[in-house]
Protein backbone atom coordinates (compact mmCIF):
# COMPACT_ATOMS: atom_id res chain seq x y z
CA UNK A 1 0.00 0.00 0.00
CA UNK A 2 1.96 2.98 -0.87
CA UNK A 3 0.24 6.23 -1.16
CA UNK A 4 1.46 8.39 -3.77
CA UNK A 5 3.80 10.43 -2.35
CA UNK A 6 4.31 13.83 -0.74
CA UNK A 7 1.09 15.99 -1.55
CA UNK A 8 1.15 19.61 -1.02
CA UNK A 9 -1.05 20.46 1.81
CA UNK A 10 -4.35 21.54 0.55
CA UNK A 11 -7.01 22.72 1.83
CA UNK A 12 -9.82 20.10 3.44
CA UNK A 13 -10.20 17.45 1.33
CA UNK A 14 -13.62 16.22 1.28
CA UNK A 15 -13.41 13.67 -1.85
CA UNK A 16 -11.71 11.25 0.22
CA UNK A 17 -14.83 10.98 2.96
CA UNK A 18 -17.19 10.88 -0.47
CA UNK A 19 -15.03 7.74 -1.68
CA UNK A 20 -14.40 6.11 1.95
CA UNK A 21 -18.04 6.98 3.22
CA UNK A 22 -20.19 4.22 1.52
CA UNK A 23 -18.36 1.24 2.15
CA UNK A 24 -17.45 2.33 5.84
CA UNK A 25 -20.89 3.17 6.81
CA UNK A 26 -22.51 -0.15 4.93
CA UNK A 27 -19.55 -2.30 6.70
CA UNK A 28 -19.60 -0.72 10.25
CA UNK A 29 -23.58 -0.55 9.85
CA UNK A 30 -24.18 -4.21 8.92
CA UNK A 31 -21.45 -6.19 10.00
CA UNK A 32 -19.72 -4.24 12.79
CA UNK A 33 -22.40 -2.64 14.77
CA UNK A 34 -24.00 -5.94 14.77
CA UNK A 35 -21.19 -7.60 15.59
CA UNK A 36 -20.50 -5.93 18.76
CA UNK A 37 -24.27 -6.00 19.56
CA UNK A 38 -24.38 -9.69 19.52
CA UNK A 39 -21.53 -9.21 22.03
CA UNK A 40 -23.80 -7.32 24.21
CA UNK A 41 -26.58 -9.05 24.12
CA UNK A 42 -24.84 -12.02 25.24
CA UNK A 43 -25.01 -10.45 28.40
CA UNK A 44 -28.47 -9.72 29.02
CA UNK A 45 -31.26 -12.14 29.66
CA UNK A 46 -35.39 -11.43 28.49
CA UNK A 47 -36.46 -10.99 32.20
CA UNK A 48 -40.39 -10.51 32.20
CA UNK A 49 -40.80 -8.92 28.50
CA UNK A 50 -37.62 -7.04 29.40
CA UNK A 51 -33.89 -6.98 28.50
CA UNK A 52 -31.98 -7.11 31.82
CA UNK A 53 -28.19 -6.77 32.57
CA UNK A 54 -27.10 -10.35 33.77
CA UNK A 55 -23.09 -10.81 33.56
CA UNK A 56 -21.99 -13.21 32.65
CA UNK A 57 -25.14 -15.22 33.54
CA UNK A 58 -25.67 -16.66 30.18
CA UNK A 59 -22.25 -18.14 30.09
CA UNK A 60 -22.79 -19.65 33.55
CA UNK A 61 -25.78 -21.09 32.15
CA UNK A 62 -23.86 -22.22 28.97
CA UNK A 63 -20.55 -23.72 30.89
CA UNK A 64 -22.68 -24.82 34.12
CA UNK A 65 -25.91 -26.08 32.71
CA UNK A 66 -25.64 -29.89 31.93
CA UNK A 67 -28.03 -29.54 28.83
CA UNK A 68 -26.17 -26.47 27.53
CA UNK A 69 -22.46 -27.42 28.31
CA UNK A 70 -23.33 -31.05 26.84
CA UNK A 71 -24.37 -29.41 23.77
CA UNK A 72 -21.86 -27.37 23.20
CA UNK A 73 -18.77 -29.47 24.00
CA UNK A 74 -20.45 -31.73 22.06
CA UNK A 75 -20.19 -29.16 19.41
CA UNK A 76 -16.96 -27.89 19.85
CA UNK A 77 -15.50 -31.63 19.69
CA UNK A 78 -17.14 -32.13 16.57
CA UNK A 79 -15.86 -29.02 14.73
CA UNK A 80 -12.48 -29.54 16.06
CA UNK A 81 -12.90 -32.81 14.09
CA UNK A 82 -13.82 -31.89 11.33
CA UNK A 83 -11.37 -29.18 11.13
CA UNK A 84 -8.57 -31.50 11.86
CA UNK A 85 -10.05 -33.63 8.86
CA UNK A 86 -9.65 -30.88 6.68
CA UNK A 87 -6.22 -30.28 7.90
CA UNK A 88 -5.39 -33.80 7.13
CA UNK A 89 -7.10 -34.65 4.26
CA UNK A 90 -7.74 -31.32 2.42
CA UNK A 91 -4.43 -29.55 2.42
CA UNK A 92 -1.97 -32.68 1.35
CA UNK A 93 -4.17 -33.60 -1.37
CA UNK A 94 -4.67 -29.74 -2.86
CA UNK A 95 -0.81 -29.85 -2.53
CA UNK A 96 -0.15 -32.90 -4.51
CA UNK A 97 -2.71 -32.01 -7.54
CA UNK A 98 -1.12 -28.32 -7.58
CA UNK A 99 2.04 -30.06 -7.55
CA UNK A 100 1.37 -31.95 -10.63
CA UNK A 101 -0.61 -29.04 -12.43
CA UNK A 102 2.07 -27.05 -12.30
CA UNK A 103 4.92 -29.70 -13.88
CA UNK A 104 5.52 -27.66 -17.58
CA UNK A 105 4.83 -29.16 -20.55
CA UNK A 106 1.48 -31.10 -18.58
CA UNK A 107 -0.81 -31.11 -21.05
CA UNK A 108 -4.45 -30.84 -20.10
CA UNK A 109 -3.58 -28.66 -17.15
CA UNK A 110 -6.00 -25.76 -17.75
CA UNK A 111 -9.18 -28.68 -18.41
CA UNK A 112 -7.68 -30.46 -14.91
CA UNK A 113 -8.04 -27.17 -13.08
CA UNK A 114 -11.38 -25.97 -14.37
CA UNK A 115 -13.14 -29.40 -13.66
CA UNK A 116 -11.66 -30.10 -10.04
CA UNK A 117 -12.95 -26.53 -9.18
CA UNK A 118 -16.35 -27.25 -9.97
CA UNK A 119 -17.41 -28.93 -6.66
CA UNK A 120 -16.44 -25.42 -5.06
CA UNK A 121 -18.45 -23.30 -6.65
CA UNK A 122 -21.87 -25.48 -6.05
CA UNK A 123 -23.80 -24.30 -2.97
CA UNK A 124 -23.53 -26.54 -0.44
CA UNK A 125 -27.50 -27.52 -0.30
CA UNK A 126 -26.53 -28.90 -3.45
CA UNK A 127 -24.01 -30.64 -2.23
CA UNK A 128 -25.44 -31.85 1.08
CA UNK A 129 -27.97 -33.64 -0.87
CA UNK A 130 -26.30 -34.63 -4.04
CA UNK A 131 -24.18 -36.77 -1.45
CA UNK A 132 -27.06 -37.66 0.61
CA UNK A 133 -28.49 -39.54 -2.26
CA UNK A 134 -25.51 -41.12 -3.35
CA UNK A 135 -24.64 -42.27 -0.36
CA UNK A 136 -28.14 -43.41 -0.05
CA UNK A 137 -28.66 -46.99 0.69
CA UNK A 138 -32.13 -46.64 -1.28
CA UNK A 139 -30.52 -45.70 -4.16
CA UNK A 140 -27.78 -48.05 -4.38
CA UNK A 141 -25.15 -45.93 -6.38
CA UNK A 142 -22.55 -45.97 -3.67
CA UNK A 143 -22.69 -49.87 -2.96
CA UNK A 144 -22.97 -50.79 -6.83
CA UNK A 145 -19.96 -48.79 -7.04
CA UNK A 146 -17.97 -50.55 -4.33
CA UNK A 147 -19.66 -53.96 -5.70
CA UNK A 148 -17.55 -52.75 -8.80
CA UNK A 149 -13.69 -52.98 -6.94
CA UNK A 150 -14.92 -55.94 -4.94
CA UNK A 151 -15.84 -54.24 -1.87
CA UNK A 152 -19.45 -53.90 -1.30
CA UNK A 153 -19.07 -55.73 2.01
CA UNK A 154 -17.49 -52.07 3.50
CA UNK A 155 -20.72 -50.09 2.65
CA UNK A 156 -22.79 -48.90 5.53
CA UNK A 157 -25.29 -46.33 5.46
CA UNK A 158 -22.11 -43.81 6.60
CA UNK A 159 -24.34 -40.59 7.12
CA UNK A 160 -26.96 -42.67 9.07
CA UNK A 161 -24.32 -43.95 11.49
CA UNK A 162 -23.19 -41.85 14.72
CA UNK A 163 -19.46 -43.05 14.20
CA UNK A 164 -19.31 -42.46 10.84
CA UNK A 165 -21.70 -39.54 10.15
CA UNK A 166 -19.15 -36.74 10.98
CA UNK A 167 -16.27 -38.04 9.21
CA UNK A 168 -18.42 -38.86 6.25
CA UNK A 169 -19.51 -35.11 6.55
CA UNK A 170 -15.98 -33.61 6.38
CA UNK A 171 -14.59 -35.69 4.10
CA UNK A 172 -17.81 -34.35 1.91
CA UNK A 173 -17.11 -31.06 2.59
CA UNK A 174 -13.32 -31.83 1.68
CA UNK A 175 -14.19 -32.68 -1.37
CA UNK A 176 -15.81 -29.45 -2.32
CA UNK A 177 -13.00 -27.15 -1.39
CA UNK A 178 -10.36 -28.90 -2.20
CA UNK A 179 -10.02 -26.54 -5.17
CA UNK A 180 -9.57 -23.81 -2.79
CA UNK A 181 -5.76 -24.82 -1.41
CA UNK A 182 -5.38 -26.67 -5.01
CA UNK A 183 -5.90 -23.09 -6.73
CA UNK A 184 -3.97 -20.97 -4.19
CA UNK A 185 -0.75 -23.31 -4.03
CA UNK A 186 -0.71 -23.69 -7.76
CA UNK A 187 -0.59 -19.77 -7.84
CA UNK A 188 2.20 -19.71 -5.28
CA UNK A 189 4.21 -22.61 -7.11
CA UNK A 190 3.91 -21.08 -10.34
CA UNK A 191 5.34 -17.33 -8.74
CA UNK A 192 8.33 -19.38 -8.08
CA UNK A 193 11.26 -17.93 -10.60
CA UNK A 194 12.81 -20.34 -12.86
CA UNK A 195 16.13 -19.06 -11.43
CA UNK A 196 15.23 -21.39 -8.38
CA UNK A 197 14.44 -24.47 -10.25
CA UNK A 198 17.33 -23.88 -12.47
CA UNK A 199 19.94 -23.38 -9.43
CA UNK A 200 18.48 -26.51 -7.74
CA UNK A 201 18.69 -28.77 -11.27
CA UNK A 202 22.24 -27.40 -11.54
CA UNK A 203 22.80 -28.65 -8.01
CA UNK A 204 21.40 -32.16 -9.07
CA UNK A 205 18.11 -31.41 -7.28
CA UNK A 206 15.44 -32.96 -9.19
CA UNK A 207 12.14 -34.39 -8.73
CA UNK A 208 10.50 -35.26 -5.67
CA UNK A 209 13.63 -33.91 -3.74
CA UNK A 210 13.51 -30.72 -5.58
CA UNK A 211 9.61 -30.39 -4.54
CA UNK A 212 10.60 -31.40 -0.74
CA UNK A 213 13.47 -29.21 -0.34
CA UNK A 214 12.80 -26.16 -2.59
CA UNK A 215 9.50 -25.60 -3.26
CA UNK A 216 7.49 -26.97 -0.13
CA UNK A 217 9.37 -23.68 1.85
CA UNK A 218 8.59 -21.50 -0.70
CA UNK A 219 5.21 -22.03 -0.42
CA UNK A 220 4.70 -22.51 3.28
CA UNK A 221 3.55 -19.47 3.65
CA UNK A 222 0.44 -19.94 1.60
CA UNK A 223 0.09 -23.36 3.48
CA UNK A 224 -0.44 -20.93 6.26
CA UNK A 225 -2.87 -18.51 4.73
CA UNK A 226 -5.05 -21.66 3.67
CA UNK A 227 -4.78 -23.09 7.23
CA UNK A 228 -6.19 -20.23 9.00
CA UNK A 229 -8.91 -19.79 6.03
CA UNK A 230 -9.85 -23.20 6.71
CA UNK A 231 -10.20 -22.89 10.07
CA UNK A 232 -12.31 -19.36 10.08
CA UNK A 233 -14.90 -21.53 7.52
CA UNK A 234 -14.96 -24.83 9.52
CA UNK A 235 -15.62 -22.92 13.04
CA UNK A 236 -18.27 -20.84 11.10
CA UNK A 237 -20.14 -23.82 8.89
CA UNK A 238 -23.56 -24.43 9.06
CA UNK A 239 -25.34 -25.00 5.79
CA UNK A 240 -23.70 -28.27 4.86
CA UNK A 241 -24.50 -30.15 7.83
CA UNK A 242 -28.13 -28.32 7.88
CA UNK A 243 -28.85 -29.59 4.65
CA UNK A 244 -27.56 -33.30 4.90
CA UNK A 245 -28.42 -33.73 7.99
CA UNK A 246 -30.98 -30.69 9.01
CA UNK A 247 -30.63 -28.54 12.42
CA UNK A 248 -30.62 -31.34 14.80
CA UNK A 249 -27.71 -32.64 12.94
CA UNK A 250 -28.48 -36.12 13.25
CA UNK A 251 -27.84 -38.82 13.97
CA UNK A 252 -28.38 -38.39 17.76
CA UNK A 253 -26.74 -34.92 17.38
CA UNK A 254 -23.22 -36.38 16.11
CA UNK A 255 -23.04 -34.23 13.41
CA UNK A 256 -23.54 -31.16 15.84
CA UNK A 257 -21.11 -28.31 15.17
CA UNK A 258 -21.06 -25.16 16.26
CA UNK A 259 -23.40 -23.38 13.20
CA UNK A 260 -25.78 -25.86 13.82
CA UNK A 261 -25.68 -25.46 17.72
CA UNK A 262 -26.16 -21.49 17.21
CA UNK A 263 -29.32 -22.05 14.84
CA UNK A 264 -30.75 -24.30 17.26
CA UNK A 265 -29.83 -21.83 20.39
CA UNK A 266 -31.32 -18.72 18.65
CA UNK A 267 -34.07 -20.11 16.91
CA UNK A 268 -35.38 -22.90 19.31
CA UNK A 269 -36.25 -26.86 17.42
CA UNK A 270 -39.46 -28.76 18.28
CA UNK A 271 -39.45 -28.57 21.94
CA UNK A 272 -36.58 -25.83 22.81
CA UNK A 273 -37.80 -22.30 22.21
CA UNK A 274 -35.48 -19.90 20.42
CA UNK A 275 -33.59 -17.77 23.14
CA UNK A 276 -31.90 -14.69 21.35
CA UNK A 277 -29.32 -14.23 24.42
CA UNK A 278 -28.55 -17.84 24.71
CA UNK A 279 -27.70 -17.75 20.61
CA UNK A 280 -25.54 -14.68 21.37
CA UNK A 281 -23.66 -16.15 24.02
CA UNK A 282 -22.75 -19.31 21.59
CA UNK A 283 -21.83 -17.02 18.72
CA UNK A 284 -20.04 -14.48 21.52
CA UNK A 285 -17.92 -18.27 22.03
CA UNK A 286 -17.97 -18.54 18.45
CA UNK A 287 -16.29 -15.36 18.21
CA UNK A 288 -13.70 -15.54 20.52
CA UNK A 289 -12.47 -19.04 19.47
CA UNK A 290 -12.35 -17.64 15.90
CA UNK A 291 -10.53 -14.78 17.06
CA UNK A 292 -7.80 -16.22 18.79
CA UNK A 293 -7.02 -18.58 15.95
CA UNK A 294 -6.80 -15.72 13.72
CA UNK A 295 -4.41 -14.14 16.19
CA UNK A 296 -2.44 -17.19 16.99
CA UNK A 297 -1.53 -17.51 13.20
CA UNK A 298 -1.23 -13.39 12.58
CA UNK A 299 1.39 -13.46 15.88
CA UNK A 300 2.55 -16.89 16.09
CA UNK A 301 2.70 -18.14 12.80
CA UNK A 302 3.30 -15.85 10.26
CA UNK A 303 5.60 -13.40 11.84
CA UNK A 304 7.85 -17.07 11.95
CA UNK A 305 7.03 -17.76 8.06
CA UNK A 306 9.98 -16.80 5.93
CA UNK A 307 8.52 -14.73 3.50
CA UNK A 308 10.71 -15.14 0.18
CA UNK A 309 10.90 -11.76 -1.96
CA UNK A 310 12.21 -12.15 -5.44
CA UNK B 1 14.23 -27.25 -19.16
CA UNK B 2 12.94 -29.46 -17.20
CA UNK B 3 13.62 -32.70 -19.10
CA UNK B 4 14.25 -34.75 -16.08
CA UNK B 5 11.12 -34.25 -14.68
CA UNK B 6 9.12 -34.20 -18.09
CA UNK B 7 10.50 -38.49 -18.59
CA UNK B 8 7.43 -40.35 -20.11
CA UNK B 9 6.41 -42.86 -16.65
CA UNK B 10 6.40 -39.58 -14.94
CA UNK B 11 3.82 -37.87 -16.59
CA UNK B 12 1.68 -41.00 -17.01
CA UNK B 13 1.32 -41.11 -13.55
CA UNK B 14 0.75 -37.69 -13.07
CA UNK B 15 -1.84 -37.70 -15.66
CA UNK B 16 -3.64 -41.00 -13.50
CA UNK B 17 -4.02 -39.00 -10.60
CA UNK B 18 -4.76 -35.98 -12.36
CA UNK B 19 -7.86 -38.01 -14.41
CA UNK B 20 -8.67 -40.36 -11.19
CA UNK B 21 -9.11 -37.12 -9.16
CA UNK B 22 -10.96 -35.38 -11.81
CA UNK B 23 -13.59 -38.36 -11.84
CA UNK B 24 -14.05 -37.95 -8.22
CA UNK B 25 -15.01 -34.25 -8.82
CA UNK B 26 -17.14 -34.70 -11.65
CA UNK B 27 -18.80 -38.01 -10.69
CA UNK B 28 -21.46 -36.69 -8.54
CA UNK B 29 -22.49 -33.75 -9.90
CA UNK B 30 -22.96 -36.28 -13.46
CA UNK B 31 -24.90 -38.56 -11.39
CA UNK B 32 -27.60 -36.23 -10.25
CA UNK B 33 -27.46 -34.95 -13.73
CA UNK B 34 -28.00 -38.10 -16.16
CA UNK B 35 -30.87 -39.16 -13.61
CA UNK B 36 -32.67 -35.95 -13.60
CA UNK B 37 -33.68 -36.86 -17.12
CA UNK B 38 -34.72 -40.28 -16.27
CA UNK B 39 -38.11 -42.32 -15.62
CA UNK B 40 -38.29 -43.08 -11.76
CA UNK B 41 -38.15 -47.01 -11.97
CA UNK B 42 -34.28 -46.39 -14.61
CA UNK B 43 -33.45 -44.29 -11.49
CA UNK B 44 -33.34 -47.41 -9.04
CA UNK B 45 -32.77 -49.61 -11.89
CA UNK B 46 -29.33 -48.19 -13.54
CA UNK B 47 -28.54 -45.50 -12.20
CA UNK B 48 -25.07 -45.34 -13.64
CA UNK B 49 -26.69 -45.29 -17.07
CA UNK B 50 -27.12 -41.98 -19.11
CA UNK B 51 -31.05 -42.01 -20.43
CA UNK B 52 -32.07 -43.55 -23.28
CA UNK B 53 -34.88 -42.80 -25.20
CA UNK B 54 -36.95 -45.06 -23.45
CA UNK B 55 -35.55 -44.33 -19.88
CA UNK B 56 -36.02 -40.43 -20.76
CA UNK B 57 -38.62 -38.40 -18.84
CA UNK B 58 -39.03 -35.08 -17.48
CA UNK B 59 -41.62 -35.86 -14.75
CA UNK B 60 -39.40 -34.56 -12.32
CA UNK B 61 -38.98 -31.06 -14.18
CA UNK B 62 -42.51 -30.91 -14.51
CA UNK B 63 -43.19 -31.84 -11.12
CA UNK B 64 -40.58 -29.17 -10.00
CA UNK B 65 -42.15 -26.31 -12.25
CA UNK B 66 -45.66 -27.02 -11.59
CA UNK B 67 -45.52 -27.03 -7.61
CA UNK B 68 -42.15 -24.77 -6.54
CA UNK B 69 -41.93 -21.40 -7.97
CA UNK B 70 -38.45 -21.99 -9.06
CA UNK B 71 -39.06 -18.76 -11.82
CA UNK B 72 -40.13 -16.57 -8.64
CA UNK B 73 -36.74 -17.57 -6.73
CA UNK B 74 -34.30 -17.64 -9.81
CA UNK B 75 -35.57 -14.13 -10.27
CA UNK B 76 -35.40 -13.24 -6.24
CA UNK B 77 -31.59 -14.81 -6.27
CA UNK B 78 -30.61 -12.73 -9.71
CA UNK B 79 -31.78 -9.76 -8.21
CA UNK B 80 -30.11 -9.99 -4.47
CA UNK B 81 -27.13 -10.93 -6.71
CA UNK B 82 -26.27 -8.37 -9.02
CA UNK B 83 -27.55 -5.44 -6.72
CA UNK B 84 -24.94 -6.44 -4.02
CA UNK B 85 -22.35 -7.12 -6.67
CA UNK B 86 -23.03 -3.59 -7.74
CA UNK B 87 -22.57 -2.10 -4.46
CA UNK B 88 -19.72 -3.93 -3.44
CA UNK B 89 -18.02 -2.85 -6.66
CA UNK B 90 -18.93 0.52 -6.66
CA UNK B 91 -18.27 1.19 -3.31
CA UNK B 92 -15.24 -1.43 -2.79
CA UNK B 93 -13.32 0.63 -5.86
CA UNK B 94 -13.82 3.69 -4.13
CA UNK B 95 -13.04 2.82 -0.92
CA UNK B 96 -10.02 1.22 -2.47
CA UNK B 97 -9.02 4.44 -4.95
CA UNK B 98 -8.73 6.72 -1.57
CA UNK B 99 -6.82 4.13 0.67
CA UNK B 100 -4.34 3.16 -2.30
CA UNK B 101 -4.41 7.21 -3.88
CA UNK B 102 -4.62 9.26 -0.68
CA UNK B 103 -2.28 9.96 2.28
CA UNK B 104 -4.01 10.72 5.37
CA UNK B 105 -4.33 10.96 8.62
CA UNK B 106 -5.60 6.97 9.82
CA UNK B 107 -4.75 5.78 6.73
CA UNK B 108 -3.67 2.29 7.58
CA UNK B 109 -5.97 2.01 10.33
CA UNK B 110 -9.13 2.41 8.44
CA UNK B 111 -7.52 0.01 5.86
CA UNK B 112 -7.11 -2.66 8.44
CA UNK B 113 -10.66 -1.77 10.13
CA UNK B 114 -12.04 -2.69 6.29
CA UNK B 115 -9.77 -6.06 6.22
CA UNK B 116 -11.43 -7.10 9.70
CA UNK B 117 -14.02 -8.50 8.01
CA UNK B 118 -12.13 -11.06 5.87
CA UNK B 119 -11.28 -12.54 9.06
CA UNK B 120 -14.70 -12.26 11.08
CA UNK B 121 -17.86 -14.14 9.48
CA UNK B 122 -20.52 -11.56 9.20
CA UNK B 123 -22.32 -14.40 10.34
CA UNK B 124 -21.41 -13.91 14.00
CA UNK B 125 -23.64 -11.15 14.36
CA UNK B 126 -26.96 -12.88 13.37
CA UNK B 127 -28.75 -12.11 16.26
CA UNK B 128 -28.47 -8.33 16.48
CA UNK B 129 -28.81 -8.45 12.27
CA UNK B 130 -31.86 -9.69 12.84
CA UNK B 131 -32.82 -7.60 15.42
CA UNK B 132 -32.34 -4.48 12.82
CA UNK B 133 -34.40 -5.88 10.19
CA UNK B 134 -37.11 -6.35 12.33
CA UNK B 135 -36.86 -3.14 13.81
CA UNK B 136 -36.71 -1.00 10.37
CA UNK B 137 -38.78 -3.51 8.99
CA UNK B 138 -36.97 -4.97 6.51
CA UNK B 139 -37.32 -8.46 6.77
CA UNK B 140 -38.57 -10.86 3.86
CA UNK B 141 -37.50 -8.21 1.62
CA UNK B 142 -34.36 -8.59 -0.47
CA UNK B 143 -33.07 -5.28 0.62
CA UNK B 144 -32.20 -7.06 3.75
CA UNK B 145 -30.31 -9.49 1.79
CA UNK B 146 -28.36 -7.09 -0.36
CA UNK B 147 -27.41 -4.87 2.54
CA UNK B 148 -26.18 -8.13 4.55
CA UNK B 149 -24.27 -9.10 1.52
CA UNK B 150 -22.84 -5.71 0.35
CA UNK B 151 -21.02 -5.44 3.52
CA UNK B 152 -20.31 -9.05 3.66
CA UNK B 153 -18.15 -8.53 0.36
CA UNK B 154 -16.66 -5.25 0.73
CA UNK B 155 -13.87 -6.35 2.57
CA UNK B 156 -12.26 -8.61 0.39
CA UNK B 157 -13.47 -5.96 -2.46
CA UNK B 158 -11.64 -3.19 -0.64
CA UNK B 159 -8.54 -5.36 -0.06
CA UNK B 160 -7.93 -7.08 -3.40
CA UNK B 161 -8.61 -3.47 -4.98
CA UNK B 162 -6.50 -1.26 -3.12
CA UNK B 163 -3.22 -3.39 -4.09
CA UNK B 164 -4.62 -3.44 -7.81
CA UNK B 165 -4.87 0.22 -7.85
CA UNK B 166 -1.66 1.15 -5.94
CA UNK B 167 -0.44 -0.30 -9.40
CA UNK B 168 -1.84 2.06 -11.52
CA UNK B 169 0.53 4.63 -12.69
CA UNK B 170 0.69 7.77 -10.56
CA UNK B 171 1.80 9.84 -13.80
CA UNK B 172 -1.53 8.77 -15.64
CA UNK B 173 -3.48 10.22 -12.72
CA UNK B 174 -1.31 13.62 -12.42
CA UNK B 175 -1.53 14.01 -16.11
CA UNK B 176 -5.13 13.79 -15.78
CA UNK B 177 -4.76 16.38 -12.66
CA UNK B 178 -3.21 18.72 -15.04
CA UNK B 179 -5.84 18.64 -17.95
CA UNK B 180 -7.85 19.80 -14.76
CA UNK B 181 -10.08 16.28 -14.08
CA UNK B 182 -11.25 16.50 -10.77
CA UNK B 183 -10.72 13.63 -8.26
CA UNK B 184 -14.25 11.80 -9.09
CA UNK B 185 -13.35 11.81 -13.11
CA UNK B 186 -10.24 10.57 -12.54
CA UNK B 187 -11.20 7.64 -10.31
CA UNK B 188 -14.12 6.60 -12.89
CA UNK B 189 -12.19 8.00 -16.40
CA UNK B 190 -9.12 6.67 -15.37
CA UNK B 191 -8.38 4.19 -12.85
CA UNK B 192 -11.67 2.25 -12.96
CA UNK B 193 -10.83 1.39 -16.73
CA UNK B 194 -7.34 0.03 -16.13
CA UNK B 195 -8.55 -2.42 -13.03
CA UNK B 196 -11.80 -3.78 -15.08
CA UNK B 197 -9.35 -7.16 -15.05
CA UNK B 198 -9.26 -6.96 -11.11
CA UNK B 199 -13.15 -6.04 -10.69
CA UNK B 200 -13.59 -9.61 -13.15
CA UNK B 201 -11.84 -11.55 -10.17
CA UNK B 202 -13.73 -9.52 -6.69
CA UNK B 203 -17.15 -10.16 -8.66
CA UNK B 204 -17.01 -13.32 -8.96
CA UNK B 205 -15.43 -13.96 -5.79
CA UNK B 206 -18.14 -12.26 -4.08
CA UNK B 207 -21.03 -13.65 -6.54
CA UNK B 208 -19.92 -17.22 -5.22
CA UNK B 209 -20.75 -17.23 -1.89
CA UNK B 210 -23.98 -14.99 -2.28
CA UNK B 211 -25.51 -17.23 -4.69
CA UNK B 212 -25.03 -20.32 -2.54
CA UNK B 213 -25.50 -18.54 0.57
CA UNK B 214 -28.21 -20.48 2.66
CA UNK B 215 -27.95 -18.66 6.24
CA UNK B 216 -29.17 -15.05 5.65
CA UNK B 217 -32.01 -16.18 3.61
CA UNK B 218 -33.01 -19.04 5.88
CA UNK B 219 -33.23 -16.26 8.87
CA UNK B 220 -33.73 -12.42 7.03
CA UNK B 221 -36.02 -13.36 4.19
CA UNK B 222 -38.05 -17.31 4.20
CA UNK B 223 -41.07 -15.88 2.84
CA UNK B 224 -42.37 -17.55 -0.27
CA UNK B 225 -42.18 -14.11 -2.47
CA UNK B 226 -38.41 -13.76 -1.30
CA UNK B 227 -36.85 -16.90 -1.26
CA UNK B 228 -33.00 -17.41 -3.52
CA UNK B 229 -32.88 -20.60 -5.16
CA UNK B 230 -30.69 -22.17 -2.89
CA UNK B 231 -33.51 -21.64 -0.06
CA UNK B 232 -36.16 -22.74 -2.44
CA UNK B 233 -34.48 -25.95 -3.70
CA UNK B 234 -33.34 -26.76 0.05
CA UNK B 235 -37.08 -26.63 1.45
CA UNK B 236 -38.38 -28.04 -1.92
CA UNK B 237 -35.98 -31.11 -1.67
CA UNK B 238 -37.43 -31.22 2.39
CA UNK B 239 -41.08 -31.43 1.17
CA UNK B 240 -40.55 -33.75 -1.73
CA UNK B 241 -37.83 -35.78 -0.15
CA UNK B 242 -39.34 -39.10 -1.41
CA UNK B 243 -39.82 -37.96 -4.61
CA UNK B 244 -36.54 -38.95 -6.21
CA UNK B 245 -37.57 -37.80 -9.82
CA UNK B 246 -38.35 -33.85 -8.67
CA UNK B 247 -35.85 -33.81 -5.55
CA UNK B 248 -33.08 -34.75 -8.86
CA UNK B 249 -34.67 -32.31 -10.99
CA UNK B 250 -34.45 -29.41 -8.34
CA UNK B 251 -30.85 -30.13 -7.62
CA UNK B 252 -30.04 -30.16 -11.40
CA UNK B 253 -31.99 -26.83 -11.44
CA UNK B 254 -29.60 -25.60 -9.02
CA UNK B 255 -26.52 -27.04 -10.21
CA UNK B 256 -27.12 -25.53 -14.37
CA UNK B 257 -27.17 -22.03 -14.19
CA UNK B 258 -23.80 -22.32 -11.61
CA UNK B 259 -22.22 -24.51 -13.60
CA UNK B 260 -23.03 -22.61 -16.83
CA UNK B 261 -21.65 -19.51 -15.65
CA UNK B 262 -18.86 -21.14 -14.03
CA UNK B 263 -17.84 -22.45 -17.68
CA UNK B 264 -18.01 -18.74 -19.26
CA UNK B 265 -16.11 -16.94 -16.33
CA UNK B 266 -13.81 -19.97 -15.60
CA UNK B 267 -10.79 -18.29 -17.46
CA UNK B 268 -11.44 -15.20 -15.78
CA UNK B 269 -11.59 -16.73 -12.15
CA UNK B 270 -8.22 -18.75 -12.45
CA UNK B 271 -6.31 -16.36 -13.47
CA UNK B 272 -7.76 -14.01 -11.03
CA UNK B 273 -6.80 -16.52 -8.16
CA UNK B 274 -3.71 -17.46 -9.73
CA UNK B 275 -2.63 -13.75 -10.57
CA UNK B 276 -1.76 -13.75 -6.72
CA UNK B 277 -4.77 -11.20 -6.13
CA UNK B 278 -5.42 -12.99 -3.38
CA UNK B 279 -2.63 -14.16 -0.52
Amino acid sequence: MTASDAKPRKPFRWHIIVFLAPAVLVYTAIMIVPLFGTLQFSLFRNVSGGQTFVGLDNFRTLFGDPNWSRGFWNALWNNVWFFIIHMLVQNPIGILLAALLSSPKLRLSSFYRTAIFIPTILSFVIVGFAWKLILSPIWGVAPNLLDLVGLKSLFTPWLGKEEYALTALSLISVWQFVGIPMMLIYAALLSIPDEVIEAAECDGVTGMAQFWKIKLPLILPSIGIISVLTFVANFNAFDLIYSAQGALAGPNYSTDILGTFLYRAFFGFQLQVGDRNMGAAIATMMFLIILTGVCLYLFLIQTRLRRYQF
Amino acid sequence: MNRATASLPRSVAAHAILISYTVIALFPVFVILINSFKTRRSIFGAPMMPPTPETFDLVGYRMVLTQGDFLTYFQNSFIVTVASLFFVLLFGAMAAFALSEYRFRGNRLMGLYLALGIMIPIRLGTVAILQMMVASGLVNTLTALILVYTAQGLPLAVFILTEFMSGVSDDLKNAGRIDGLSEYRIFFRLVLPLVRPAMATVAVFTMIPIWNDLWFPLILAPSEATKTVTLGAQMFIGQYVTNWNAVLAALSLAILPVLVLYLIFSRQLIRGITSGAVK
